[in-house]
């Protein structure tokens, strides 16, 4: 198949069954006449969507802030952790029960208590929940990376009498790159997604969390839906952002090159 | 000097010196002149690979003692004395064919451009010159091998240790690789310990083949093959594969091979240093 076909295959498909999606919908809820606090319809939506376009950008902006500030502070915080923990056994051994824990505790429940820690008028609860919640997968994945390293490498460089660094550098750094990108890919969803739902527990009255809460408690709900939206829309953004960082011709290569 | 000289050597993993232990190889006796290229021949398991990483210095004997070019194993790998191929090509992903091939000159501070310089004359060698930026992923096995054979000569080395190389090679391409690797040799002069599962490739490759029994691995036979010099065998080809000669040699390893199986004491069984020469 031609690369050209090929792409507008990859492109129209899903467009289509968007589309066809969409049509459903409105038909669906303008035939059954069902009410606009159950499902609006797509282009009630839509038209609030087109009369609120600067608050709902405005809101999902502020959301984005926060969750961009938690993935960075977490990655980064990960990047550290995962690096000390592949040259220090002890330390992941250490590590493990609080990351376990991390791991299976949906961290927005502690949202609460972070508003009373560090005050319900500043941001920084919401990029503290982000932070953690991108932590768990960045560090897993890039310690997993960093502790594979495929025997014919070692080998290899023991062979020609590479020094500790330049066996870092050379095969185990490369090597766990492709890990890290997948945990950052998962982190970038679970960052726009704490950051939002942590505005649910409390804080400042911006971002889209809040404002899907007002929209809703004053009966607007195609806004509400807007607001949705714009949601959708940011978390594809991180997403994609995070995906085309892995296609940069440094970072790596493709990820099936791998093994 | 000779290349590669082992005495009495022995590797026992597990629960050292007994009980327990999984023995691989027993008591070998090993010489490797310099420039010889030698095959190790012998059934899965007999301890060929680990003999190999012996000498590489990639594991330790639990007896006996080894020498390379006259220095212990860790002193020659610090030296880079010997290029060392893996049954899997073992090339880094991430990285150009130019790039790793440059791998071991740049681990050892080579500049960019004598790196390249050497790069481009070993690919040219191996026959991949239009693929030096490729990625790995892009070449097939056969390519990739040569790669690998290409990355294993980037230091000069005088003792080239290869494991296997062409083991997961369609037969055409083998021969192919066997003709380039004579060629290699020729220009090269380096010692070559050859591990191998094919009678008719360690024959044709080969000054000595040294016959293994299963484990607990030791040598059974230590066979010339007396064929000419790695020159005129790559100018022979596909004559030398069909020589009578070719074959008597083949003959001679597969009964050894057997004898050393059935843990019969083979005729070529040989006491350490002083081994029955087959062949004329
Ligand atoms: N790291 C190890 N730990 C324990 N046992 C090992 C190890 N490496 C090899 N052995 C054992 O030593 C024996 C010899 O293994 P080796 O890989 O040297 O055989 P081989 O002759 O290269 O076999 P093949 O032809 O299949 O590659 C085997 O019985 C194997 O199980
Ligand atoms: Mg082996």
């Amino acid at each position: 198949m031609s690369r050209v076909r090929e792409g507008a295959l990859a492109v129209g498909a899903p467009a289509v069954v968007g589309v066809a999606a969409v049509v459903l919908w409105q038909a669906t809820v303008t035939g059954l006449g069902i009410a606009a606090y159950v499902v609006p319809a797509p282009a009630d939506i839509a038209t609030e969507l087109a009369a609120n376009l600067q608050v709902v950008a405005t809101a999902a902006f502020g959301t984005a802030r926060n969750a961009a500030l938690g993935l960075l502070v977490g990655t980064v915080a990960a990047l550290v952790a995962a690096g000390v923990s592949a040259a220090w056994r002890l330390a992941a051994d250490a590590a493990n029960p609080l990351v376990t824990a991390t791991a299976v505790v949906p961290i927005v429940c502690l949202a609460p208590v972070f508003y009373t820690m560090f005050g319900t008028d500043a941001q920084t609860a919401r990029v503290v929940v982000a932070a953690i919640a991108v932590f768990v997968p960045v560090y897993v994945n890039t310690l997993r990376g960093l502790r594979t390293v495929a025997p014919v490498h070692r080998d290899l460089l023991r062979a020609h009498a590479a020094t500790p660094w330049q066996a870092t550098r050379h095969v185990t750094l490369p090597g766990a790159l492709p890990f890290f990108f997948t945990g950052l890919r998962v982190a970038s969803s679970l960052a726009v997604i704490s950051a939002l739902v942590a505005e649910y527990f409390g804080g400042p009255v911006d971002g889209l969390g809040k404002a899907i809460t007002s929209a809703v408690a004053s009966s607007r709900y195609a806004l509400a839906w807007a607001y949705v939206v714009g949601a959708v829309v940011t978390g594809l953004v991180f997403y994609a952002v995070t995906t085309l960082l892995e296609r940069l011709p440094d970072a790596g290569g493709s990820p099936s090159a791998r093994r | 000097m000779s290349a590669v000289v082992a005495t009495g050597v022995g590797r026992v993993f597990g629960p050292a010196g007994g009980a327990g232990g999984t023995v691989a190889l027993s008591d070998v006796d090993l010489t490797v002149a310099a420039g010889e290229l030698v095959s190790l021949i012998g059934p899965s398991g007999c301890g060929k690979s680990t003999l190999l990483r012996l000498v590489a210095d990639l594991d330790t004997p639990t007896s006996g003692s080894l020498t390379v070019f006259g220095k212990t194993p860790a002193r020659a790998r610090a030296d880079q004395d010997y290029g060392i191929a893996f049954q899997q090509a073992g090339l880094l992903p991430w990285r150009s064919v130019q790039a790793n091939v440059e791998l071991p000159l740049q681990l050892h501070g080579a500049s960019r451009a004598e790196r390249a310089a050497r790069a481009a004359e070993l690919l040219a060698l191996v026959g991949l010159t239009d693929f030096a930026g490729h990625r790995p992923d892009q070449l097939s096995g056969g390519m990739q091998q040569r790669v690998a054979i290409a990355r294993a000569l980037a230091r000069w080395p005088r003792l080239l240790l290869m494991d296997e190389p062409f083991g997961a090679l369609d037969e055409m391409t083998r021969e192919r690789l066997q003709d380039e690797l004579l060629k290699i040799r020729a220009e090269t002069g380096a010692a070559v310990v050859f591990v191998t599962h094919s009678i008719p490739e360690a024959v044709y490759l080969s000054d000595r083949v040294v016959v293994m029994t299963p484990r607990p691995g030791r040598v059974v036979a230590d066979l010339e093959i007396a064929l000419g010099s790695p020159a005129e065998r790559a100018a022979r080809g596909i004559a030398l594969r069909e020589d009578p000669a070719f074959f008597e040699r083949v003959s001679t390893v597969r009964e050894a091979l057997h004898a050393g199986e059935a843990g019969l004491p083979a005729r070529d069984r040989g006491a350490a240093g002083a081994p029955d020469r087959a062949g004329r």
